[in-house]
């Protein structure tokens, strides 16, 4: 087993897992900010819970920090080995003829989603840090209120915030939509499942961002 | 020297058992003191060099392409014959033997084939031990299908490229070896001489593809399963690099060269499509099971076709001529090679032909499709009498059967043959002639032997379809490792070979002496300009059928054209560097001194058997006329030009088989 | 037609290389690819030039030796062909044609458009066989039914033909469909289980030294091969490894 993650093999499975948790992770950070456009209180309530809950604080946000940066490390080499594999390039490459623009572009996309996250950081995760363990106030009160809702809406009025917000997520439903197939096969499912899998990988590959689209904009057209 | 074919004792049945419990053998430790060469890793060689290296030889392997896997044994397509008798249709080891001997028409050695049809059981246990995935029935069984020239089903398949799966099991048992150090392996490198040290073969001379350098390779015994020599043709379905350089370097060295006259002349090929054509694609043997060759009955009708004006499927049946059902309704499409092939040659020499050239004759499915689509639709329950409901599925039974070869011959003709029938015509396929070995598969020169192709024992003057592989593995896996272990034996105390000797220097000298002499030669024409032109000599005059005056013909022109090929031949490059021209001017080199032989044998054997067909000696129905006074191998000893090769004869005795003429009516 | 045909050229493993433009006329539809080549050389050897090398021998796309980046795609824009299959016929009159070589570390120029292989070979060295003696004894072939979707499947896996054309189109020259099409074929029969847990293991050992790039499932591979060889063989592949690492 020793050897497993220095194969080309154990790399890309443990890409893959890496991928699944970020996807698992991806759908429950939907699923509390669809609350955003339900219930205002609703969504106060899980974003405290999230943010003060002991076992999410100290034992899922680390394990989600080292899955991400994981995911980008290995992503970054794994590209720098698959650019070593061909020292002369092609003068001529018709890429298109065999393959789509998202298996061929991921860590375009990756850096892109790369570049979001150093934003959503600075929005939100560094003051809800900076708030919570620098500042040690822990209660999620702003004025006497939970200040959650108020500081999504806050970041949602900016243009250019909001647009950045919405290419970022273009950008990483071009992801999802190689990459979660792509996971698949990396673990190497093949039954008869994997066709509904992939399926399903569709649908989610679109819809969770198109969600995701879908909250920024509501807020900021509210 | 008499030739000696030293046939063991006994009745036929028992010689091969026989043999084996009186060999000398070679115990394990000393095993590993003997150096085996073995040159080319088709079906026979990949299979030799595996066996001795599990043996415990040390093996030394050569081939001249980049890989062992890319031998042209990888073509072959349609299947291997064995006498299992799964399906319960009679055949037996004695079946497989009279068929054999009877397609080869009485020309080849009845002890030989019948240790050939005994180990070809074998054969298959072996290859599917070793993952080679034969096409199976639902029942998880092996499936058989039948080939032409024989009445029961003993032929196992892998779809249309049985070669293919049959080589990567020898490969793969190579791969073990050369893994275990066993067999050490030489890719992109040309045996260019066989080097004769006190009267055995002691080692070869090879250049390396890639360098240009010329190396020293010495061993006990040396094992040539170079294949056969089909390219003298120039067109021909056998692989750009296939040649006969091993072979006649060999022969050069005293090792006699028998029947080189015979050739098969493969009835299912694709027609030439004009003068750029670099080589002819096989279909396989197999779809004449399913397919009728046929042209039209009248001229007008054929000026039709040629002329666009009329599609072969608008002819009306009663207007067309399945000439092979009409003349010979026992066998029907189902005649041996030799047959077919020159019963399309003669509609074609009639005026028959149905393309451009007027070289072509249909293959038509029509049949077939209608046959199986009713057959699936009564299975499935639905109209059997409705076109648009059976030829759907008709075409899918077809596809399933023969889909690569149908795509393959789409990409080729861009014609789609699930619609309109398509054209073939016969093209060299394969050479029954070869080096002349004895019952132990050694050449006359002693510790050389060779395998395969590359030797003429076995299929007499015609091979059986889906025997090339069957002698191949034969040979490779059951037979060589057996018989120069015999040979060995004496070698055990002999150490290792030297190739610091005369014998090595002069081989090696003169081996550079045709390089220099070819790259400095200052000619003006490439080296294709001269094998095209040896092609045409050899396809009109040496070809599907001989005469006397064309043979002739053929012998001075084809001195004529050597003598111009080493005065005005341009190879560009240098000797020291990758120069596929240089390569192939040495192996033209050779075809060039090879056809001159071949017509001589045709000249001399003055009968016509199998594939080799004398106008001058056939039958009122124009069939071929065997004489009893050629009832011999001409075995060729080298004594410098091809035209004063000396003849030595090895009589063919039939003990076991009653000699008739042989009917497919 | 008349062609601009826009070749690489490289004395030796050592040179540096470069393209070169060529004129060719009076090419014939009906030619194949590499017949067109064969007129460029006899013209270019006429001339005293030297001609290209490129590697054929079957030319009925069964023995792999072919290669050739056309245009920007392994054995150029037909599909289910090799470069020898392929004919002129798919180009028009006044085309500009791009000839390169299959590009790789793991598959350094020899000359021209010449490449060496021979790593694929040292991937089967590593585990590509069966372990089973000749003897003439083994067990009747019949003992063992195999079911015949598997025998099929088997089959299908061992119809590659080890060109490279996977290697070639893949954007991280990975050998991820050759290796896995060779432990397919043996992981789909029951002759080949004594030996599954070596053999992914080592042949996925000797790929990752050779230089091989990883797998990002562009699928790039299964639509240029040109005997169709499925992604499916690589999830088997995937999985076939991790039951071996699990196993030690």
């Amino acid at each position: 087993m020793s050897g497993f993650l220095s194969s080309s093999i154990g790399r890309k499975f443990a890409m893959a897992l890496s991928a699944f948790f970020l996807m698992i992770f991806l759908l429950q950070h939907f699923a509390i900010n669809i609350l955003s456009v339900f219930s205002e209180s609703a969504f106060n309530k899980a974003s405290h819970f999230m943010g003060t809950f002991w076992a999410v604080q100290y034992l899922l946000q680390p394990v989600l920090i080292f899955g991400v940066v994981f995911h980008f490390v290995m992503g970054f080499v794994l590209e720098i080995q698959n650019n070593r594999a061909r020292k002369i390039k092609y003068a001529k490459n018709n890429g298109g003829a065999n393959s789509s623009w998202m298996s061929r572009n991921m860590i375009l996309s990756g850096l892109v989603i790369l570049a979001f996250m150093a934003l959503h950081f600075i929005d939100f995760w560094i003051p809800e840090i900076n708030t919570k363990y620098i500042q040690g106030d822990m209660s999620g009160l702003h004025n006497g209120e939970f200040r959650y809702f108020h500081e999504l809406e806050e970041k949602f009025h900016s243009h250019i915030r909001t647009i950045v917000y919405c290419i970022s997520f273009i950008f990483l439903a071009l992801h999802l939509l190689h990459g979660f197939n792509s996971a698949f096969q990396s673990v190497g499912a093949n039954n008869k499942y994997t066709r509904g899998l992939k399926g399903f990988s569709k649908i989610y590959a679109i819809g969770i961002p198109l969600g995701f689209i879908f909250i920024a904009l509501f807020h900021h057209l509210k | 020297m008499a030739l000696d074919s030293k046939i063991p004792q006994g009745p036929l049945a028992e010689k091969w058992t026989k043999y084996k419990n009186e060999i000398n053998l070679v115990n394990p430790a000393n095993k590993r003191l003997i150096d085996v060469i073995v040159v080319g890793t088709g079906l026979a060689g990949g299979s030799a060099a595996a066996t001795l290296a599990e043996l415990g030889y040390n093996v030394k392997a050569f081939c001249f392409q980049d890989s062992p896997r890319r031998a042209h044994s990888i073509a072959a397509q349609g299947g291997i014959n064995a006498a299992k008798n799964y399906q319960g249709d009679g055949d037996s080891t004695y079946r497989l033997f009279y068929d054999t001997v009877k397609g080869g028409d009485y020309r080849s050695r009845e002890a030989n084939v019948y240790r050939l049809a005994e180990v070809s059981a074998n054969i298959i246990d072996q290859c599917v031990a070793q993952g080679v995935p034969f096409a199976r029935d639902y029942g998880g069984l092996l499936d058989n299908r039948s080939f032409g020239g024989v009445l029961v089903s003993r032929t196992f398949y892998a779809k249309g490229q049985t070669g293919q799966q049959l080589l990567l099991g020898a490969y793969s048992a190579m791969n073990r070896q050369i893994g275990r150090g066993k067999i050490k392996m030489y890719n992109r490198h040309e045996m260019l001489d066989v080097v004769i040290v006190d009267g055995k073969a002691r080692g070869i001379i090879a250049r390396n593809l890639v360098t240009g350098e010329i190396e020293r390779h010495s061993a006990h015994a040396v094992v040539l399963g170079t294949g056969g020599y089909g390219n003298v043709f120039f067109l021909s379905t056998n692989a750009m690099g296939s040649n006969v350089t091993a072979a006649w370097k060999a022969h050069k060295r005293g090792a006699y060269f028998a029947n080189p006259c015979y050739t098969q002349i493969h009835p299912t090929c694709i027609p030439v499509s004009g003068d750029h054509q670099s080589k002819l694609t096989l279909m396989s043997e197999s779809l004449r099971n399913d397919g009728r060759i046929w042209v039209p009955k009248h001229m007008k009708d054929v000026e039709a076709i040629r002329a666009g004006k009329l599609k072969p499927t608008d002819l009306a049946e009663e207007d067309r001529d399945y000439y092979l059902e009409r003349r010979y309704p026992a066998f029907g499409n189902l005649v041996p090679r030799d047959v077919a092939s020159r019963a399309a040659k003669e509609r074609c020499d009639a005026g028959y032909g149905v393309n451009a050239t007027g070289e072509a004759v249909y293959l038509d499915f029509a049949a077939a499709i209608e046959r199986y689509g009713k057959e699936q639709a009564h299975v499935k329950g639905l109209d059997e009498n409705d076109p648009k409901v059976y030829l759907p599925l008709g075409k899918d039974v077809v596809k399933t059967k023969y889909g690569n070869l149908f795509q393959m011959y789409e990409k080729i003709v861009d014609e789609n043959p699930y619609e309109t029938p398509m054209m073939i015509y016969p093209a060299v396929h394969y050479t029954m002639g070869g080096i002349w070995v004895d019952y132990n598969l050694q050449t006359t020169v002693p510790g050389l032997y060779a395998i395969g192709e590359a030797n003429f024992s076995d299929h007499g003057a015609n091979r059986l379809g889906a025997s090339a592989l069957m002698q191949g593995l034969a040979d490779g896996y059951f037979v060589l490792p057996y018989t120069i272990g015999d040979y060995l034996a004496d070698d055990i105390r002999t150490g290792p070979i030297s190739t610091e000797s005369p014998e090595f220097d002069e081989a090696e000298k003169s081996v550079r002496d045709m390089i220099d002499h070819l790259v400095n030669n200052e000619g003006t024409k490439p080296v294709d300009y001269f094998h095209k032109k040896l092609g045409k000599i050899m396809w009109n005059k040496c070809g599907m059928s001989r005469n006397e005056k064309g043979l002739k013909e053929a012998i001075e022109e084809i001195s004529e054209l050597r003598k111009e090929f080493w005065k005005d031949v341009r190879v560009p490059g240098e000797a020291t560097e990758f120069n596929e021209e240089l390569a192939k001017a040495g192996r033209v080199a050779d075809f060039l001194e090879l056809g001159e032989l071949f017509a001589k044998d045709a000249l001399l054997r003055e009968e016509s058997a199998g594939g080799h067909f004398r106008e001058e000696y056939q039958t009122e129905e124009g069939e071929a006329k065997r004489r009893k006074e050629f009832q011999y191998v001409a075995a060729w000893e080298y004594k410098g030009e091809p035209k004063d090769a000396v003849l030595h004869k090895e009589d063919l005795v039939y003990e076991n088989i009653e000699v008739k003429e042989r009917s497919y009516k | 037609m008349n062609l601009t045909l826009k070749i690489w050229r490289q004395k030796n493993a050592n040179d540096k290389g470069k393209m070169t433009d060529y004129q060719i006329s009076d090419v014939s539809p009906d030619m194949s690819f590499l017949e067109m080549l064969d007129v460029l050389n006899n013209q270019l050897i006429e001339k005293g030039d030297e001609p290209v090398a490129f590697d054929h021998d079957c030319r009925e796309g069964i023995c792999g030796m072919c290669s050739l980046y056309i245009n920007g795609e392994a054995h150029g824009p037909d599909r289910g062909v090799t470069t020898c299959q392929l004919h002129m016929r798919k180009f028009k009159d006044g085309d500009t044609i791009y000839i390169e070589p299959f590009r790789a570390k793991a598959f350094p120029v020899i000359k021209d458009l010449v490449v060496d292989r021979s790593a694929f070979d040292r991937v089967q060295h590593a585990g590509g066989f069966i372990s089973v003696n000749t003897s003439g004894n083994t067990q009747d072939a019949n003992a063992i039914p195999i079911n015949k979707h598997d025998a099929d499947k088997s089959f299908d896996a061992a119809t590659c033909i080890g060109c490279g054309a996977c290697v070639a189109s893949c954007k991280n020259s990975s050998a991820m469909l050759f290796v896995s099409a060779k432990v397919s074929q043996f992981a789909l029969l029951p002759q080949g289980q004594v030996e599954a847990t070596d053999r992914v293991l080592n042949m996925v050992k000797q790929m990752d030294e050779e230089g091989f790039g990883n797998c990002t499932n562009t699928g790039a591979c299964e639509v240029e091969c040109p005997k169709g060889i499925s992604l499916e063989n690589i999830a088997r592949m995937n999985s076939e490894y991790l039951k071996a690492s699990l196993k030690g």
